[in-house]
């Protein structure tokens, strides 16, 4: 990086604010291991997958059940510890 | 494991504030208190971060995994400046806006005590939460002085610390400020309700978070919930409020004010690394401090 300018243009008249955005650590969905399956059949719609997920990945509606951004979900289990009726499984990625 | 019967409007109203793509660990318990936070105030909040976990989770420049307004201010300073932020709104008349103090409890218990001192001896119209994950977590698991009994740190390798966990609530009890609470992120119900009534209460209000850290504690991602209710469901955590001079039992901690509800404490330390290296004499030390602190309670209660 030697000799290269880093800053091309200077920051005189604009102040770094940073701004709301998602995946600010990129797709964090890359860092599973471990990937949630709801069972909608089971699924009961109590809500607490939805409370508890760390990275508000999970959306549940009354109509639809849960559903799981997979993209963003980082696979730490913690739905499937809450779930009151067994109904998230956690199935190893390929 | 009992179930707190979630009411549906938590879960709508906690939507879309923490984005997707934060960089904390897997199973973090700091995103998952920022919904609660989410579902009370909505983006009208503006956090005050000293150096801690949450630092690293909110993430670098241009981007900021919470839809809300975030200060990041060096470690000593959070409720210094937090206090200076609750002035100059109250002055431009914004009454909206609640100002929230978020630090660790290296932030608070150790760097942080004098500004922490200072702002609830001034009594600003803000609420301090301290996230406490018993350990500075964000440099590599170094000893706190809010680190229970004997649990094992990267500066304590050997026997575990030899001390008993700093009680920062009953310090700022004895500050006389209007509120003082202790949640759990197990009860994310029982922390909506106090966060709900710091908010109605003009002055300087302050909540003591209990946070399992999976990295730090050395237990599996998925038991960061189940760890937290164990806590309380033997006793070593008890949820509590303060205001009108008297300490007020939350709910879930009502039934195990009688020592034959509790569970057994080991329990709760065989699922942590962090305490693989306790002997019997250890849990029992342990357990003494767990009953002195029950002893304060019901003595102020």
């Amino acid at each position: 990086m030697a000799g290269q300018d880093l800053i091309i243009e200077p920051i005189k008249y604009r102040v770094p604010l940073s701004r709301p955005e998602k995946g600010v650590a990129g797709k964090t969905g890359f860092w599973r291991t471990e990937k949630p399956v709801v069972d909608k059949e089971k699924c009961v719609k109590c809500w607490l997958c939805e409370i508890y997920c760390p990275v508000d990945v999970i959306r549940v509606e009354p109509e639809t059940g849960p559903t799981i951004d997979y993209d963003y979900c980082k696979g730490c289990g913690v739905c499937s510890n809450v779930c009151p009726s067994g109904a998230i499984t956690m199935v190893p990625e390929e | 494991m009992a179930q707190t019967r979630p009411k549906p409007p938590l879960p709508y109203r906690m939507r879309d504030i923490v984005l997707p793509g934060d960089a904390a660990c897997p199973g973090c318990p700091i995103p998952m208190a920022w919904k609660v936070l989410a579902a009370v105030f909505r983006d009208k909040m503006i956090l005050v971060i000293p150096a801690c976990c949450s630092s690293v989770v909110v993430g670098a420049y241009p981007g900021n995994s919470i839809k809300a307004s975030v200060v990041h201010v060096a470690f000593a300073s959070a409720a210094a400046v937090a206090s200076g932020i609750a002035e100059a709104l109250k002055k431009r008349g914004v009454n909206d806006v609640q100002v929230i103090a978020w630090a660790g409890d290296g932030g608070t218990a150790d760097i942080g005590m004098a500004s922490l001192s200072g702002a609830a001896e001034r009594n600003h119209d803000m609420i301090y939460i301290m996230y406490d994950n018993e350990a500075y977590m964000n440099t590599g698991i170094q000893r706190s002085s809010s680190t229970p009994f004997g649990a094992w740190t990267t500066t304590t390798p050997i026997i575990g610390k030899t001390e008993h966990k700093k009680d920062v609530a009953r310090i700022m009890i004895a500050h006389g400020v209007p509120y003082v609470a202790t949640a759990s992120i197990a009860y994310p119900h029982d922390f909506y309700a106090k966060l709900q009534k710091a908010r109605r209460i003009r002055g300087f209000k302050f909540i003591h978070l209990h946070a399992p850290c999976p990295t730090g504690w050395r237990f599996d991602p998925k038991y960061t919930v189940e760890i937290a209710k164990l806590a309380v469901e033997t006793g070593l955590w008890i949820l509590y409020e303060y205001y009108d001079g008297k300490i007020h039992l939350s709910g879930p901690s009502r039934p195990y004010m009688d020592p034959a509800k509790r569970k057994p404490v080991e329990e709760y330390l065989k699922l942590q690394g962090r305490f693989k290296k306790m002997t019997p004499e250890k849990i029992e030390e342990i357990k003494k401090y767990a009953e002195m602190y029950w002893d304060w309670i019901k003595r102020h209660m």
